[in-house]
């Protein structure tokens, strides 16, 4: 669950801030010396915790189908261009409601790499595996699923969606054929 | 339009400055550009502020910077290009005074990354992609972004793991030399290739730190220049150009477009030879944020062909004496790299190289043509500036 992330990291930040607390108690002031060097540092008292609301309307079908199982681009009518990820307007043609596509079949993977070093909002997964596979017209970028060592440039994938857990959010992987 | 020179330039020392904030950090390049120049801030009509931000605390750096360096009721804006956010502050203060709207201009870079945890900082520059779709859903690092294109041209062109480690060496080789750089230690290839992975195939010892760092550089029209200086550096010729967010957008992973854009157009400003540029320039420092960062550069550059770039790191081309010297200041691997500084760095770095005044002998390249060129990439090719810099006025 999306909450048990945040509680894990909360849990870290809690003991943080009772430290700081304790610092400006002991001295009058939330300064503590750098570890390193000695050279005393501010810590900040005012927390900004973010988190955006990001508009999904014009591509909300893509949403839908993602429940359904399936992974959509979109392609404009008048050109043929077919975007992924999806977006609902045309820049080169300049329209709009652009034609819905599923990604379907077998895809190639052009590289990869591996991330050892995650970011915080990662760290409850273990290394993850994130490739950039051609299907047709288009490339999609997402984790790659499938024994470490047979993941190659060349490989053969195909889409797979599924709930990710923890957050247990539906999404898209690349699972080896 | 007037030519544009630079007359002073100033360089903090890099690294981790927890010794001052970012306002004084600034200060550091600030003031010693003004003295090299001899100009008083009420010469300095405009100026630009290279600064990514998010991770120091103030959200209006520009401003908070006039203030401490007293450049204010100057003109002024905070420029975002990302890790290229240095050469916009650049190339901001330039169109300024090319286009006669200000004699005297000045583009200060500034960062100062350590105001965050480092996990947060990493965190901050992964979402610097496409957040959406490459960081929110699949945790895409920025050594991770970089390593797409190592693996890729890995595969394409065989390159090997110390064909990188090599880049890394000549990094700290040059570093170790530079009294301001982050990183001031040679590196083996024994301890490069033990170094723990980041993003396979990159390692730590591929990556440019986390750095705080200003820089600054004053720039002037021809007219006001020769009052101040006998020995300006001109900005020639500057190319720029952009990409995709989405990596998946792009068709080629072994080369940067916006980068081969962005030589392409200044090479020929510049009147320079598309086949061979590197006979007409003595020295370059060029994007390597990650070392296959370098080897790309090398071929979009046109120093090297497409997939010989690695040639050149093998055969030690690009030390003092090879076909061109690359980073001789230790680059964004030792130098270090705090991204909205890195830009103005190499300005500060290529004028001092053209001018003879490299901080220490071994890192001094020999100056032929008088001509230097920096390539900045913001993101993996976001965007793209190169800029060419030469003792020798242009239009002559």
């Amino acid at each position: 669950m999306i909450s048990d992330v945040r509680d894990a990291k909360q849990k870290e930040i809690a003991e943080v801030l009772k430290q700081l607390d304790m610092l400006t108690k002991m001295t009058g002031l939330p300064i503590y010396p750098e570890p390193k060097t000695g050279n005393p540092l501010w810590s900040d008292v005012r927390e900004l915790d973010l988190r955006y609301q990001i508009p999904v309307k014009k591509i909300s079908k893509f949403f839908d189908e993602l429940k359904k199982g399936k992974v959509l681009a979109t392609r404009c009518s008048k050109c043929g261009t077919v975007y992924f990820p999806p977006q609902d307007d045309c820049p080169k043609c300049k329209t709009s409601n652009l034609e819905w596509k599923e990604i379907q079949g077998e895809g190639e993977i052009l590289t990869f790499t591996v991330i050892s070093v995650k970011p915080p909002s990662f760290a409850h997964y273990p290394d993850y595996v994130v490739g950039i596979a051609r299907f047709g017209d288009v490339n999609v970028t997402a984790w790659v699923d499938g024994p470490r060592e047979k993941i190659k440039v060349g490989s053969r994938v195909k889409l797979d969606v599924s709930k990710r857990e923890p957050e247990g959010y539906i999404t898209y992987r690349l699972i080896l054929v | 339009m007037t030519n544009v020179a630079i007359i002073g330039t100033g360089h903090s020392k890099f690294g981790s400055r927890t010794d001052v904030n970012l306002q004084e950090l600034a200060w550091e390049a600030v003031k010693q550009a003004l003295e090299e120049a001899n100009v008083e801030q009420k010469d300095i009509q405009y100026f630009s502020v290279g600064n990514v931000g998010t991770w120091s605390a103030e959200p209006l750096p520009a401003v908070v910077i006039g203030e401490y360096c007293n450049l204010a009721p100057s003109g002024t804006m905070r420029v975002e290009a990302a890790c290229a956010s240095g050469s916009a502050a650049l190339r901001d203060a330039y169109l300024a005074v090319k286009s006669g709207e200000a004699d005297i201009a000045m583009a200060i870079g500034v960062e100062q990354m350590h105001q965050s945890p480092n996990p947060t900082v990493v965190e901050m520059i992964g979402r610097a992609g496409n957040y959406f779709w490459e960081f929110e859903n699949f945790g895409l690092t920025f050594p991770g972004y970089y390593a797409l294109y190592a693996t890729a041209y890995m595969n394409k062109y065989g390159l090997k793991e110390e064909d990188l480690g090599k880049i890394a060496i000549k990094a700290h080789h040059y570093g170790a030399l530079n009294p301001y750089a982050h990183f001031q230690k040679e590196i083996t290839m024994e301890e490069y290739l033990k170094s723990r992975p980041v993003a396979w195939p990159l390692k730590l010892l591929d990556s440019s730190p986390i750095t705080d760092g200003a820089a600054a550089v004053i720039l002037a029209s021809e007219e006001v220049a020769n009052k101040y200086t006998d020995s300006p550096v001109w900005i020639e010729a500057q190319g720029v150009g952009s990409g995709t967010a989405n990596l998946s957008r792009r068709t080629d992973f072994t080369t940067i477009d916006a980068a081969r854009m962005a030589a392409e157009q200044a090479y020929r400003r510049a009147k320079i030879n598309l086949d061979s540029p590197w006979k007409e320039i003595d020295v370059a420092d060029v994007h390597d944020c990650f070392t296959i960062a370098e080897i790309v550069a090398y071929e979009d550059l046109r120093f090297a062909k497409r997939g010989e770039g690695l040639t050149l790191a093998r055969e030690d081309q690009t030390y003092i004496g090879g076909r061109i010297p690359v980073n001789v200041d230790g680059g964004l691997k030792a130098k270090g790299h705090p991204i909205g500084a890195t830009g103005v760095s190499m300005a500060v770095s290529l004028t001092r190289q053209l001018l003879y005044r490299a901080p220490n002998k071994g890192m001094q390249a020999e100056i032929r043509n008088g001509r230097a060129l920096a390539h900045n990439v913001g993101g993996t090719g976001h965007y793209a500036y190169v800029t060419l810099f030469s003792t020798r006025r242009p239009g002559l």
